[in-house]
């Protein structure tokens, strides 16, 4: 039952996309959320799609891993759209009791929906075929020029990384807990709000005091051997660029360069 | 009153590339009024296959039936199901959560939808079965000792008066003392209740001297099923997937390689004393 979520999870399989440097992987993606931003254009966003639609054909993850990312954030979805379709102001297309539909407002709501939908994707993709683990050392890596401005990179990373790692455990856990208030006569699915607030309780006191006693653990097993944060520490595989990655950045250069182009030369805009 | 597994298989994580065959092609019967061990190494399914016999986790294939019912039918009620197989979970004191010990046990009667005097009644009677005294009943669960917290969270499970208890390693993580508490008050609730009992285990110690019969679980299959005294008489086969035999078998084994005429189907202490004293007696 909680198998449905899919943020942070990681696919596993031999692809060209999962074995790239993390580094590109969490630029890649940056840029690719900077180009989905960049113009509202029809062809642009044709482009987007084609480039993620390859991107997806390349790393070898079932599609229907990335709708799953995109059903958690339907709700989210449908309420932007809704409120850019009513709430737009302009030249009016409809109007239904008090509520106006324009022109604007249409052409937003699908601008919105195509952006969010595709920025998700987009960045589940790069969980899906990056582990937790590669992903905070690309990210440490990366962020390591704010050490300048005493940012404390490690640290900060090393908490991503516990993090994430913990998401798995305290998810089976959860499992675990909803299952044995079942076999006690828990009822999770059925009921109004309220009542479903209320059989929330049993399960979430369990699982904070499991989670605190998780990190006590590990902060104790942390401390036994000595670890003492990022100062003078070196890694065992540390990141290193293969000729793989200097392509894919070329790649990606191409991407944007395109980007910029179609969204300069051909403005295809709903509105005119 | 009993449950049928009848041919059930189970994947998990089917749609991904690595599906998992937790359970295949189960069949087993179990008896009204049994005390039976489930035995296994860790990971060869004993847990996802007890998590069947009450409807948590649905079968891929094939049928579990309680009491000639078909649990998969659209209109059986789960609910009442899960009231008659009662599961006690591994590790079940992490599972507390309740202000204090009574209305921890309460739980479970509450969710059948009890008289709020019937209610009581139970919780109380399921505290005194595990030996819970009444000073403690108004602790927070959280401030009792490691055993005391596994009797109360066990009582949760006993107060909805179930016909089948299946305990998932109720031993695991205890001392030698507290074992023999649990697995001495779980063999009363089998014999004075008439409950029939599942015991999950890996350890044959702990079953050896409880159950009637005993189920070797090996990746997903059911390997033996039978008395104590025969699974044990492949300890060499057993051996072969991580557990092993009580420690009497391998005496009485060794007994026998050394040429006395004993019986090496001797499973628990006692009986082996019994062998090696016929020895002497000749």
């Amino acid at each position: 039952m909680l198998r449905d979520i899919t943020l942070g999870q990681y696919y596993q399989t031999d692809s060209v996309i999962h074995r790239m440097d993390p580094r590109i992987k969490l630029i890649g993606t940056i840029i690719y959320m900077i180009s989905l931003f960049l113009y509202k254009n029809i062809t642009v966003y044709l482009l987007a799609f084609l480039f993620l639609i390859i991107v997806i054909r390349i790393s070898k993850v079932p599609f229907r891993f990335m709708i799953r990312g995109l059903k958690t954030v339907m709700f989210l979805l449908l309420i932007t759209s809704v409120f850019n379709l009513f709430l737009t102001k302009g030249e009016p297309l409809v109007s239904i009791w008090k509520l106006t539909i324009t022109k604007e407002g249409l052409a937003n709501a699908v601008y919105i929906v195509i952006r969010l939908a595709f920025l998700i994707i987009g960045s589940s993709l790069m969980t899906l075929t990056t582990m937790p683990n590669q992903l905070t050392d690309g990210l440490e890596k990366l962020m390591r020029p704010l050490k300048f401005f005493k940012v404390p990179v490690h640290e900060v990373a090393m908490m991503m990384s516990i993090a994430l790692r913990f998401i798995p455990i305290l998810m089976e856990e959860t499992d675990k807990i909803m299952k044995a208030l079942m076999a006690r006569g828990a009822d999770f699915e059925g009921g109004k709000l309220l009542d479903k607030a209320k059989a929330m309780v049993p399960l979430l006191v369990p699982l904070v005091i499991s989670a605190f006693r998780r990190a006590n653990d590990l902060a104790m097993a942390m401390e036994a051997r000595c670890y003492q944060g990022g100062e003078g520490r070196t890694k065992m595989k540390p990141l290193q660029y293969k000729r793989i990655d200097y392509m894919a950045y070329g790649v990606l250069a191409l991407y944007l360069l395109a980007v910029i182009l179609l969204g300069r030369l051909y403005p295809l805009s709903l509105i005119s | 009153m009993s449950i049928i597994v009848n041919h059930v298989s189970c994947v998990f994580d089917e749609d991904s590339n690595m599906p998992t065959k937790a359970l295949k092609d189960i069949n087993l019967v179990i008896n009204e009024g049994e005390f039976i061990g489930l035995i296994g190494h860790t990971g060869s399914g004993k847990s996802t296959l007890v998590q069947h016999l009450n409807g948590l986790i649905k079968a891929t294939e094939g049928a579990v039936y309680f009491n000639g019912e078909d649990i998969y039918d659209k209109d059986f009620d789960k609910k009442k199901l899960r009231s008659k197989v009662g599961l006690v979970f591994q590790y079940p004191e992490h599972q507390l959560f309740e202000i204090d010990v009574f209305s921890d046990v309460c739980f479970g009667p509450k969710n059948l939808g009890l008289s709020q005097k019937e209610i009581e009644l139970r919780a109380y009677k399921a505290l005194k079965q595990v030996g819970i005294s009444d000073e403690y009943f108004y602790q927070s669960p959280f401030a009792l000792s490691g055993g005391q917290k596994r009797r109360v969270a066990i009582a949760g499970v006993l107060a909805m008066e179930p016909e089948v208890l299946i305990l998932d390693e109720p031993t695991a993580g205890l001392d030698p003392k507290g074992r023999d508490e649990i697995l001495t008050m779980i063999k009363k609730l089998q014999t004075e209740m008439g409950i029939t009992v599942i015991l999950v285990s890996h350890s044959m110690e702990d079953v050896a001297e409880y159950v009637d019969r005993i189920v070797v679980m090996n990746q997903g299959e059911i390997l033996y099923d039978a008395e104590p005294k025969e699974v044990f008489g492949h300890y060499r086969e057993l051996e072969a997937i991580g557990l092993a035999a009580p420690a009497v078998t391998y005496i009485m084994e060794k007994c026998r390689e050394a040429g006395f005429p004993v019986d090496t189907k001797a499973t628990t202490v006692l009986e082996a004393k019994n062998e090696i004293w016929k020895i002497f007696h000749k």
